[in-house]
């Protein structure tokens, strides 16, 4: 395994003349952990949607190494190299945590026997092997969400988009999957693209942060930049006093 | 013996020891049983053949066919009309049977989930196929129209054309059910079978980890109605005669849907036990029926056994049989 | 194109609306079970059989006109369909298709298969004098059983209108068929207005059988044809949608009164089903209904 770089150019999403995401560029390098932040409803994951092919974007390109996916059917953009999560999770409930991951090694290793092999070292390195047996639905939120990525991982991507993974864990949980995620990151060079509410683990895990509101790109930097930037403050106590 | 080891696959001894035992009862059974039970026999291997090669597609890939009647009445026609016009064998319709079928299953397929119809949509699109080649055949003079189409009853015993007595179509639907249950457990093992459990599951999941969900739904609608459509030949030539009201009519439909749902959808003993139930049940009832002089009065029965099942064993009567058992069915 | 032929043409398109409307109320049972929540009843048409067996039998054996025994066959529908909800619909709502399937399936077999150990196996049907009366507008002739079965109809899918906009219930069920979680969390008994819903659904598909018998013989096996045409009606029409049931049964009910005319009447389910087809490929929300969600 080793990274890919992201690129998206000026893309563009439009629902029923609603503007969800207008005109955002911003660029992952290969091997890279970047963070996507802002408001709910922003058009985060309208965007990681566009880079992994559940809707194709009404302006502007999706680059994988310099090679457009924007446009492609989500199967072949994880052919191409993307791996995602869903912000709710989606695990194959009635299969267990083993066949779960199975599914996503499958997609580079046709043969059960192997594709079984390395989903349980997958599920070794993200401590759900104890459970491999398990049905999925019995899983607790914070281990459905390490399945979800377990699954993505599974099919050896070369971006990986992790959509709210620390949302409901604990703080020592979020502690293990960053560390997991630097890791992983570190060892094997894959780019990582997160979005994250919460913060610490963006300070942790992120070299750059970009942040959209109402759909387009209002900042980028790194962490200790976006902190201090006026707009991402108005934008983020705006949303506190609305609380 | 490795091509036996390869099948058995990580199946305990005693699963496999059971199997074989009822395997060579199955294939001594004409001589054991009269033929009064022999017919039963046949009716629960019709069943869970039938039952099987739908599971495929519903229990499997998760697609609700209930125009499956479709397929069996394709296959049925093509190859007894083959036969009956131009005295072309069955062995030799059955791919034609099998060809028309499969197209068949395809265009339904096709339409449905290029347009994205899913359950009780799917269904209906399935339903309003089975019922519009109904009424087609009704008016097509080639296959009888309503009048039905004969073939000549023979009692000479000839497989080349297909023509003798209940042994030959036991030993037939025997062979058909044993093989469809092989090929099942081969498809869950593979990558396919594996691909359409978790678009079962969830589609969009299953698609973000690169499954081609389209070519592989196609694959089990194709699969499922070719199966589908050997049950048609097979029907066709052991009961000698069609019609396009029974053939194609939406009861025969649902039939084919009831043993796995009650067996045990997505499991591959499912259709089994559960074509065993349901013809044990629909026996017994008949019986039943003689002695009371009720008209319907069996199907009363029959209904008041369904809603029982479906209350008490909604995922069906396997799954809880084998975990009595202590055979948690493994998943491969 | 004779005059003759106009005629005869048109007179097919009364005949097919009025029996539509009658189509329409039963499809609007239908409609309105699966609007609010989400439950194909697969047993519509056998419950619709019955609706005409039990007018028929009052008819037969206490002398009272279907017209008015319709009130009291829809209550006993309304009621039975309660129960029905509650006692044995109820745990399979958001259960798998095929669960509920099988279940409504047991349904309809019991149904069907009582009415014909009661009845028997003929087709029964009733003999009113006002079946050989007829209104004449111009050169076109209302027969008065199809016309009051028509009027009929309208009166109760209004009644219907009225119970939905401007009833407490009708506006919760309403409430609960677009919201469920906010309907619970405003404190709806959701399980009870399911009930009812089912109650009214039933309640119209008794009724519409009730006009039914007036216009033709019943017998238990016309339940799985009515079952498939209330299916494409309301799938024409839009699935949950109450005008497009309506609009449904009467494009329905005229072209099969238009196909009967122009092809061998026995064809005309075939272009019932092939409008199936088109519209669940076309426009699968029907011709009425909303876009998806």
């Amino acid at each position: 395994m080793s990274g890919a770089r992201l690129d998206l150019g000026g893309v563009t999403k439009h629902f029923r003349g609603l503007r969800a995401v207008h005109e955002v560029s911003f660029t992952v390098p290969a091997g890279a952990i970047h963070a996507l932040i802002g408001p709910n409803g922003a058009g985060k994951t309208t965007i990681f949607n566009m880079i992994a092919g559940v809707y194709a974007p009404n302006g502007g390109v999706v680059r994988l190494d310099g090679k457009a996916i924007s446009g492609l059917r989500p199967d072949l953009i994880c052919d191409a190299g993307v791996g995602r999560t869903f912000q709710l999770v989606k695990p194959f409930k009635g299969l267990s945590v083993l066949e779960n991951v199975t599914v996503g090694a499958l997609h580079r290793k046709p043969r059960l026997a192997e594709a079984q092999e390395s989903a349980n070292a997958i599920l070794a390195r993200l401590g759900l092997y104890d459970r491999r047996h398990q049905l999925a639905e019995s899983l607790t939120l914070p281990d459905r969400k390490r399945l979800e990525v377990a699954r993505a991982l599974a099919t050896e991507p070369k971006l990986l988009l992790l959509d709210e993974v620390m949302a409901g864990l604990r703080p020592t949980e979020v502690d293990v999957m960053v560390g997991f995620l630097r890791e992983l990151n570190q060892r094997s060079g894959l780019t990582i693209l997160l979005i994250e509410h919460v913060m610490r683990a963006v300070m942790a895990l992120a070299a750059e942060v970009v942040v959209v509101s109402y759909g387009e790109k209002i900042a980028e930097g790194t962490p200790q930049e976006i902190s201090r930037h006026q707009a991402v403050l108005d934008v983020y106590l705006g949303e506190q006093e609305e609380l | 013996m490795s091509f036996i080891r390869r099948l058995a696959g990580n199946a305990p001894p005693r699963i496999l020891w059971s199997l074989g035992v009822l395997l060579a009862l199955l294939l001594l059974a004409p001589a054991l049983l009269g033929k009064y039970w022999l017919s039963v026999l046949i009716l629960i291997l019709y069943f869970a053949y039938v039952g099987q090669a739908w599971n495929i597609l519903m229990g499997f890939a998760g697609q609700l066919s209930l125009g499956h009647a479709l397929y069996a009445g394709l296959g049925g026609y093509i190859a007894a009309g083959l036969y009956f016009h131009y005295g072309i064998g069955p062995w030799a319709g059955l791919f034609a049977a099998v060809a028309v079928a499969g197209v068949a299953g395809a265009i339904v397929g096709y339409l449905g989930f290029r347009f994205s119809l899913a359950g009780v949509y799917f269904a209906l699109l399935t339903i309003a196929f089975a019922e519009f080649t109904r009424v087609a055949f009704d008016h097509w003079g080639w296959a009888g129209g309503s009048g039905g189409l004969f073939l000549k009853v023979e009692h000479a015993t000839d497989i080349v054309n297909l023509r003798g007595g209940p042994v030959l179509f036991y030993y037939l639907i025997l062979a058909l059910a044993a093989g469809a249950f092989i090929l099942c457990r081969a498809l869950l093992r593979s990558r396919l079978g594996q691909y359409w459990l978790a678009i079962r599951e969830d589609a969009e999941a299953a698609q973000a980890v690169g499954v081609p969900v389209l070519r592989c739904k196609m694959i089990a609608i194709v699969i499922s109605a070719a199966l589908t459509s050997l049950a048609g030949v097979w029907n066709a030539f052991y009961y000698n005669n069609l019609f396009p009201e029974t053939a194609f009519a939406m009861g025969r439909s649902i039939e084919i849907t009831l043993a796995p749902i009650i067996g045990g959808l997505g499991t591959l003993f499912g259709p089994i036990v559960g074509a065993v139930v349901l013809t044990g049940l629909g026996e017994a009832f008949t019986d039943l029926g003689d002695v009371l002089r009720i008209p319907g009065i069996k199907q009363i029965f029959y209904g008041l056994a369904l809603l029982v099942i479906v209350a008490y064993r909604p995922a069906g009567v396997w799954p809880w049989l084998a975990d009595k058992l202590g055979l948690k069915e493994r998943q491969p | 194109m004779t005059a003759d032929f106009l005629l005869t043409l048109a007179q097919a398109i009364v005949n097919g609306l009025l029996t539509g409307m009658v189509y329409g109320l039963m499809a609007l049972g239908l409609s309105v079970i699966f609007g609010v929540m989400r439950i194909v009843n697969f047993a519509h048409g056998e419950m619709m059989v019955v609706g005409m067996y039990l007018a028929w039998m009052g008819f037969e054996y206490l002398q009272v006109s279907p017209m008015l025994s319709l009130p009291v066959i829809a209550a006993i529908f309304f009621a039975a369909g309660y129960v029905l909800q509650r006692g044995l619909i109820s745990p399979f709502i958001g259960r798998p298709e095929h669960q509920q399937f099988l279940l409504l399936l047991a349904v309809a077999i019991l149904l069907v298969n009582a009415s014909l150990a009661i009845a028997g196996p003929d087709s029964r049907g009733v003999q009113m004098e006002s079946q050989f009366d007829s209104y004449e507008l111009g050169p076109l002739v209302f027969d008065a059983v199809r016309l009051h079965a028509a009027l009929a109809a309208i009166a109760i899918a209004l009644l219907l209108w009225l119970f939905f906009t401007r009833t407490r219930t009708g506006k919760s069920i309403r409430a609960a068929a677009d919201n469920n979680l906010a309907a619970l969390v405003v404190g709806l008994d959701v399980r009870r207005l399911y009930a009812v819903t089912f109650g009214v659904g039933a309640a119209c598909v008794g009724a519409a059988g009730a006009l039914m018998i007036t216009i033709i013989p019943v017998s238990p096996f016309l339940a799985v044809e009515y079952t498939l045409l209330a299916f494409v009606i309301v799938i024409v029409g839009g699935l949950g949608s109450m005008t497009g049931a309506l609009l449904g049964g009467l494009l329905i009910g005229v072209s099969e009164a238009v196909a009967g005319l122009l092809l061998q009447p026995s064809l005309k389910s075939m272009f019932s089903f092939g409008l199936l087809i088109l519209v669940l490929l076309l426009r699968p929300q029907g011709l009425l209904g909303k876009g998806p969600q």
